[in-house]
């Protein structure tokens, strides 16, 4: 049965060793749980699990495998029901008789199925009756009604006391992974680009360079100072700003300002759409203002790491086609620009903000991702982290 | 050794469960959660409950893994060889123990607090992988292995700004101090203010949650600044009423600083308040 427990937890995608596998046998040993469900799921959640990300996942998969479910509800199973069907507005009281009724409706399976079903079907909200999923009917989904067997959705309190499972009830669900990211988090992944040096003024005692002085000079004190050690990595960061990336300022803003705090070599520049001759750094003076791509070229040497910022959604012809701008009439094409940089930078990555399972709708986004030989990764902090180590390599 | 909780700490009962298993398996207990929770203080009440002595290792970002082991103080021996003095030379003396050596070599088992590990470098937790598995290390300027006769009690907090490596994980069991719910959070008052009045309370809660529940602020508060804003509520005498009175001029509740600690966030609230009134009055 645990082995069952270990082996699901780590089809779930939490990350367990056997070595943790072995503390919980012999934390069970030492009798730490008590013979407590309670103890022991709080016993087990403590030594499995490492990262409050997980504890989701761990939640369901300890439901799963210890309350007897069939299966692990997909992801998008709860997401996809609209809390309005779930509004409470009533409840239905039922009698004995209609209890025991719905009691012989059939098993978890049956009930699973239907409601794939059912959710296929069913497009409005609806209340009541004893078929559509919504509140207080005696239909077996839906929140607020009686039926004993039912799969509790939407539902803040343990009415009946009676579903087989709570899927709401899953407390750090807002903890998982790939969610929005705040500056903190941002400057940690950008921690991930770092390469010391030690350069400036020399503010730290170098203790074998003292020794072996000090040694030298026949046993008198020579002290030897080094600089201290700072990050050396310099960082280019090209914006796109404006028109379809205005939905995505916020994200772009806290990576902006957490790079600008991390790095103290960052030079950025805005531009519309797709990179072309022209760059600017003020977006208020942008068409006076502005930066010639060909001098940030030779301007910056190739050491510098790029990163691109930008949803990379636009019609095709911007990027492949001289004047193919939205903006003014550009001599060469976005790609052939874009390409210089590439040709240019050893690093070069492209973070987008549009969440990747859309990229494959949007021909721009795949000829962009081609073009940067597939270094174009998605704005969250996972992609934030396998973007940095691709611009570590 | 059974921890379960203090007069001055109410742990629920997954923490409870933690401190339990850490304490019986001697492993490690990494605490992370939302800062003023109660993560450092939770070490200081384990050790009074358990009545060991606590030995306290305050991390920084320079702090280096090697500190808590021992430094070889070679400056002040090359000075003592150049005035000549007897002890340079036995390298003994030149010896600084670090904490986890003091922890180790306590006389009674001792609680050790590693407070917020993430303010190191990254590599920090790496280097001490060996250390607090087998809780020994290995002295090279005298050549003597260093082990810990009764292996302490570890608790390590982090807030979260560095990921810890996977290899450092496996090693501790992990908790997440979630925030509080009104039930659990009267109970912490209770503990630490037994005499506050109960309607006082209510609606300081009120409040408390309200501001909690206000999207878009940078700082949420927490529940070590609930119990400041209380103190001060106490202390500056305030009744119930000034705090439920809607209707006065003042938006925001009072002494509201010990709450929100930064002026985006009060700006923040008073216009939400500010909106709320004007809706209440159409």
């Amino acid at each position: 049965m645990f082995v069952n427990f270990f082996l699901e937890l780590r089809q779930a995608k939490v990350p367990v060793s056997i070595k943790e596998y072995l503390a919980l046998m012999e934390a069970m040993d030492k009798h730490v749980a008590d013979y407590s469900v309670d103890n022991f799921y709080y016993l087990s959640r403590s030594v499995l699990v490492k990262d409050e990300r997980n504890l989701d996942k761990f939640d369901r998969v300890f439901g799963h495998v210890f309350k007897g479910l069939e299966a692990l509800p997909p992801e998008g199973a709860t997401a996809e029901i609209p809390e309005e069907w779930l509004r409470k507005l009533a409840e239905k009281l039922l009698t004995d008789e209609e209890k025991a009724q719905i009691e012989a409706m059939g098993g978890w399976e049956k009930l699973m199925e239907t409601l794939k079903k059912r959710l296929e079907e069913q497009q409005k909200r609806h209340q009541g009756g004893s078929k559509w999923i919504g509140t207080a009917g005696t239909s077996p989904f839906g929140a607020y009604g009686f039926n004993p067997e039912g799969v509790r959705i939407g539902q803040d309190k343990n009415r009946e006391g009676r579903a087989v499972k709570v899927w709401d009830k899953r407390e750090y669900k807002n903890l998982d992974d790939t969610v929005e990211i705040g500056t903190r988090n941002i400057k940690l992944a950008l921690r991930r680009l770092r390469k010391f040096a030690r350069e400036g003024a020399e503010v730290e005692l170098d203790m074998p360079d003292t020794i072996r002085s000090t040694a030298r000079n026949a046993g008198y004190l020579d002290i030897k100072m080094i600089p201290e050690r700072r990050n050396k990595v310099k960082l280019l960061l090209l914006f796109d700003i404006g028109g379809s990336m205005d939905a995505h300022i916020r994200v772009c803003e806290e990576l902006f300002s957490a790079a600008r705090s991390e790095f103290k070599h960052l030079e950025f520049f805005y531009f519309h759409n797709c990179l072309y001759e022209k760059l600017w750094k003020d977006n208020r003076r942008r068409h006076v203002d502005t930066f010639s791509t060909a001098e940030l070229l030779h301007t910056y040497p190739p050491d510098y790491k790029v990163i691109f910022v930008g949803d990379a959604s636009m019609s095709p012809y911007e990027i492949a086609y001289p004047g193919g701008s939205v903006e003014h009439w550009n001599e060469e094409a976005g790609q052939v620009w874009i390409q210089r940089v590439a040709d240019t930078y050893r690093s070069v990555v492209w973070l987008n903000p549009v969440p990747e399972r859309h990229w494959s709708y949007t021909p721009s986004i795949q000829l962009l991702q081609q073009l940067s030989s597939n270094r174009m990764f998605p704005l969250t902090l996972g992609g934030l982290d396998s973007a940095m180590k691709e611009l570590n390599k | 050794m059974k921890f379960t909780g203090t007069d001055s700490y109410v742990a629920s009962d997954d923490l409870r469960v933690a401190v339990n298993a850490a304490i019986a398996l001697q492993r490690p207990l990494l605490i992370k959660g939302e800062p003023g929770t109660g993560k450092t203080v939770l070490a200081h009440e384990v050790a009074r409950a358990i009545g060991a002595p606590l030995i306290e290792w305050h991390i920084k970002s320079t702090t280096k893994a090697q500190q808590g082991l021992y430094e070889y103080d070679a400056v002040s021996r090359l000075r003592d060889s150049q005035l000549g003095d007897e002890r340079v030379k036995d390298i003994k003396h030149y010896i600084k123990r670090g904490k986890l050596w003091d922890a180790f070599t306590a006389a009674e088992r001792p609680v050790l607090l590693i407070d917020e590990i993430d303010k190191a470098d990254i590599e920090f937790p790496n280097d001490l992988l060996l250390e607090l598995d087998r809780m020994e290390f290995y002295v090279y300027e005298t050549q003597e292995v260093i082990k810990a006769e009764q292996r302490p009690v570890v608790m390590i907090t982090s807030n979260n700004e560095k990921e810890l490596p996977d290899a450092f994980l496996r090693r501790c069991f992990f908790h997440y101090i979630r925030f509080p719910d009104r039930e659990i959070m009267t109970q912490i008052v209770d503990v630490h203010f037994p005499e506050l009045q109960r309607n006082l309370l209510r609606e300081a809660l009120n409040i408390f949650y309200d501001i909690r529940e206000v999207p878009g602020l940078k700082k949420k508060p927490s529940t070590s600044e609930l119990l400041d804003w209380l103190k001060l509520l106490m202390v500056e005498d305030m009744s119930p009423d000034a705090l439920r009175s809607k209707d006065s001029k003042q938006l925001i509740p009072p002494l509201h600083g010990a709450l929100l600690k930064n002026e985006q966030d009060v700006h923040l609230f008073e216009r939400l308040a500010f909106m709320a009134r004007r809706e209440q009055r159409q």
